[in-house]
Parts: structure tokens; sequence; C-alpha cells
């Protein structure tokens, strides 16, 4: 069924869809109406969940890990500050392997204070061990959740799903609503490896020697390292367990997708814009005006960030002159952070091949500054001419 | 050998002597009974177990008397501190050592 409604509301209704039995959120714009919404659908009893009330996001997030570790399937949502106050309970689900599912309606951080759009927030939980998905419109956004469920469960590993504040999270879109039998034929209910069970007692993730050590039942058991290895080995691995999502939700929902990245006129291009969420759905509209004026450049979208698709972004990108990479976030002290990791995977692949990309990067949005297509389009001319600048630039800033 | 094929990939550990190593190497006090105030070795029967049920490495035996298992006591002085006629007292290891070079 399509309906009309805003990508707040595309969450919540993935949400619902999937089942889950706790949620737990703590209000922060312009996350809030996810979570209002899915206390609704609690209190009408259209959803048969556990909705608890917290007084933070590191308690919303810890109710969630408690929740999962006694297997119940869990929802959170949060945005910027939010996203920052929970981030040592961010390195606990990863490290504890627990499926959790969060949506991030991105949000610029403070200092200073602003609410609006730029995607600081989730790009500064790079490094924690979740998986990071990037969603351009209402149908990404709601089918993003429902897949992210299946692959947290597969892979015991959280997610964050990444949608830009206000820009996607409060504009109306129409989208495909499923029905909840396909949702139940894709999804089954998640089944941990262990629960907690008063029968069969258990410490969780206590203090975890540097060594490994037997255990009571004589066999030899992990240390910290290798859990922290076994998390890095099972994100790698989880760049085909998405592959196979990707499968899997075709054959029941009818769409199909790239399960890492989104080109558009990409194939015969010399230039390709890269760029994570929504500002690469309106870069398209530059990318067709260029086009009118014979230059061949595309864009792509990058849907899958962490684990990063190395292999497929450096193949994607073979024999293209050169890369532009636009991002609505930074490593502060150095570049954007896709752009990093875009180079390496090309070094990796293309190095010493005589068709290495240059790399360009462009910093835009920030603290929901306007992004005008004319300045896009602008930019990504410019940079097909000659490369402007080994620095980062900003676009729209006005110095 | 390794831990490759070991059957989880989380630091998951269930109360038993050991699963934090050879604790007892951590202790610097003991704790030794006093069986003329000992509850259960005063009664010679099932009675308190305050000891037992408060070691948080389950190393005190439900016996009488109740015996501890130094393999895997830290030490802590929870036992003593709870049990209600004092007849558990920490004595300092040093004390140990040196009978042991008696």
């Amino acid at each position: 069924m399509h309906i009309i409604e805003d990508g707040n509301a595309a969450a919540a209704l993935g949400v619902r869809l999937c089942r889950p039995q706790v949620i737990a959120a703590y209000p922060i714009t312009p996350q809030t109406p996810v979570t209002e919404k899915l206390s609704e659908y609690v209190e009408e009893g259209s959803l048969s969940a556990q909705y608890i009330p917290v007084e933070s996001e590191h308690s919303a997030l810890a109710v969630c890990i408690a929740a999962s570790s006694a297997g119940a399937r869990v929802f959170t949502a949060t945005s910027a500050n939010g996203l920052l106050y929970m981030h040592e309970q961010v390195q606990w689900a990863a490290g504890a392997r627990l499926p959790i599912v969060m949506c991030v309606v991105n949000r610029a951080v403070g200092a200073p204070w602003n609410i609006w759009n730029d995607q600081q927030d989730s790009i500064s939980q790079r490094d924690t061990g979740w998986i990071q998905m990037y969603c351009a419109d209402h149908q990404q956004i709601l089918d993003t959740v429902i897949k992210a469920y299946w692959l947290a469960e597969k892979v015991s590993i959280p997610i964050m799903v990444c949608y830009d504040g206000y820009i996607l999270s409060h504009t109306f879109m129409p989208f495909d609503l499923p029905e909840a039998g396909k949702v139940d034929a894709f999804l089954p209910p998640f089944q941990p490896d262990y629960a907690l069970n008063p029968r069969e007692p258990a410490n969780l993730n206590t203090v975890t020697l540097p060594d490994v050590r037997v255990d009571v039942h004589g066999e030899l058991a992990h240390g910290y390292m290798e859990i922290r290895y076994l998390l890095q080995e099972d994100l790698r691995l989880a760049l085909a367990a998405a592959a196979e999502m990707e499968r899997r939700f075709a054959g029941v929902f009818g769409r199909t997708a790239d399960p890492y990245l989104e080109p558009y006129r990409c194939d015969d291009a010399d230039f390709v814009a890269v760029g994570l969420g929504s500002l690469t759905y309106q870069l398209r509209v530059s990318v067709d005006a260029l086009r009118a004026e014979g230059i061949r450049v595309g864009v792509m979208g990058v849907r899958f960030y962490r684990p990063f698709p190395d292999e497929a972004i450096a193949n994607a990108l073979k024999g293209k002159k050169s890369v532009i990479v636009f991002e609505k976030a930074l490593s502060y002290g150095y570049e954007g952070a896709l752009a990093s990791d875009l180079k390496s995977a090309l070094y990796e692949y293309l190095g010493g091949t005589g068709s290495l990309p240059t790399v360009q990067n462009f910093i835009a949005g920030i603290g929901g500054r306007e992004i005008h297509t004319q300045e896009l389009t602008d930019t990504l001319r410019a940079a097909t001419q000659a490369r402007v600048s080994k620095e980062p630039v900003w676009i729209g800033l006005k110095l | 050998m390794g831990t490759r094929h070991y059957r989880r990939k989380t630091s998951h550990s269930e109360h038993g002597p050991g699963d934090g190593g050879r604790t007892g190497s951590w202790r610097v006090e003991r704790p030794v009974f006093d069986r003329n105030l000992c509850i259960p070795c005063k009664r010679n029967k099932e009675a308190c177990f305050i000891c037992w049920l408060f070691c948080p490495e389950i190393v005190i035996s439900r016996t009488i008397p109740p015996t501890v298992d130094l393999e895997y006591c830290k030490g802590c002085g929870i036992c003593a501190e709870e049990c209600p006629t004092k007849a558990i007292t920490m004595v300092d290891e040093a004390k140990f050592a040196e009978e042991d070079k008696e």
C-alpha cells in the first residue's frame, strides 16, 4: 500500500512491522517523532512491546543492551548529542554482539548548539564496531530498518540506520508500506544463541583477561583480544551477508538494489561524485545539468559505510578520472572520513595500475547550512576541469 | 591450540571456581573460622551459612565446618563482615608464609 508520510513515520512504521519487544528512547530533535509514534502504537495496542521511558540516551541504550541480552528484539533512536551521550554504551553493544537496531536521525553536534542537519554525529561513531547504513529517501528508511533487523541478527552486530534530519525526517514523500505477512516471511523471530536465563546463570562481559583462559567447563575461552578480533572478522564477513540480505529482500518484496552502492549515470562517467544519504539525490540534479552541458559525470551513494565496501567501491570507480567526495562531516584536523576511506580503497585496489583516480573533497551543509543545487553544480563542474585543492573545500562558507 | 572453535564470540562466564583465573594469588588476608563461634559448628546442624551465601567467589562450602577453597579465595573479607557471630577473622597471609617457612 502506498502512503504519504514523513521520514520519521517511515522509520516508525518499519519498526512496527519488525515486531520489536522492547523500545527505550529519550527524545531529541529531530528524532523525537519516531519514538512518539512508537509510543502511540504501544498505547493503542497496534504494537505489542514494552515501551520503557528513560532519563537519558545512555540509559536508553543500556535498557536495549539488557533487553537484547535477555533475548528480546529491541529498538532505539537518537540524534546528535544524544548519540554522543550514549557513546560508552554504543561501544558496549558492539563488543557484546547484540543485534540492536538504532535509527540515527542525523544532526549537527555542539558546540555551538545547533539542531539542524549534518552527519557529524554518526560519522563520529564510525569506529565503534557498529554497522552503519545510510538512507537517501523514505522508502529506503523503511526498507533499511527491516533489512537491518535481519542482518543484525544474522551476524550478531548492532546496526545504525542513518538518515538526514529534517531533509528526510520531516519531509513528506510517498512510499510503499509492505504487508505484515511479507515482513514476517522475511524476518523470522529473534532467536539468540544465549539469552539471560535463571536456570543457566552467567556473567556477560565481565572483566575479561588480556590472555586466554580455561573456563569452568575446562575449555579454552577467548581473552579480550580474541573477542575484539572476532568482531572485526565478522564485520568484514557482514559484507557478504549484506549481499544475501538484498537477495532475500528482493525475493520477498520485489525491490532490488545493490547492497553497498547506489550509482546514478556512472557507467560511462569520467567523474563521479560520492556521498552519503540524501545529498546524493540532490547531486543527481547537478549531474543531469552537467550531462546536458556534455560533461560525463555521475553520482554514487554509499549505502553501507561500515563495514566499508572497499572492493565494490574501488571496482565501481576503476577507470574514472576523478572522484569528488561530498560530505556533511569532517575528521577534524584532516579531511572528510569518507574521502580518507575512499582513498585507502582506491590505493589498495588500483594503486600502481596507472589508473588511480584523483580524489577531491568538499564539505557541505555543516550545521544545516543550506546547500543550493546551483552551488553543487558549479562545484562539480569546477572539479571536472581541474583539481580544486588538496585540502577539503567548504561549500557555501561565508568567511 | 587457540580459541577459534570456542562456542561463543563473547565474554560469557558461568559461576564456578577458576573462571577469572587463579584468584587465590590476589589474597593478602585469609579467612579463618572460629568453630566455637560458628553457628553450624556449635549446633552441629544445617544453620546460618551466611558466609556461603554472601561469598562472591562461591569458594565457601556449605558444610560443617565451612571450608574455604584457597585456590580461588581473593580474601575480600565479605564473609568476615557478614558473619553474625564474628566467627571469621581475616588473618594476614604473611603469618601463614612464616609458618610455612618454619
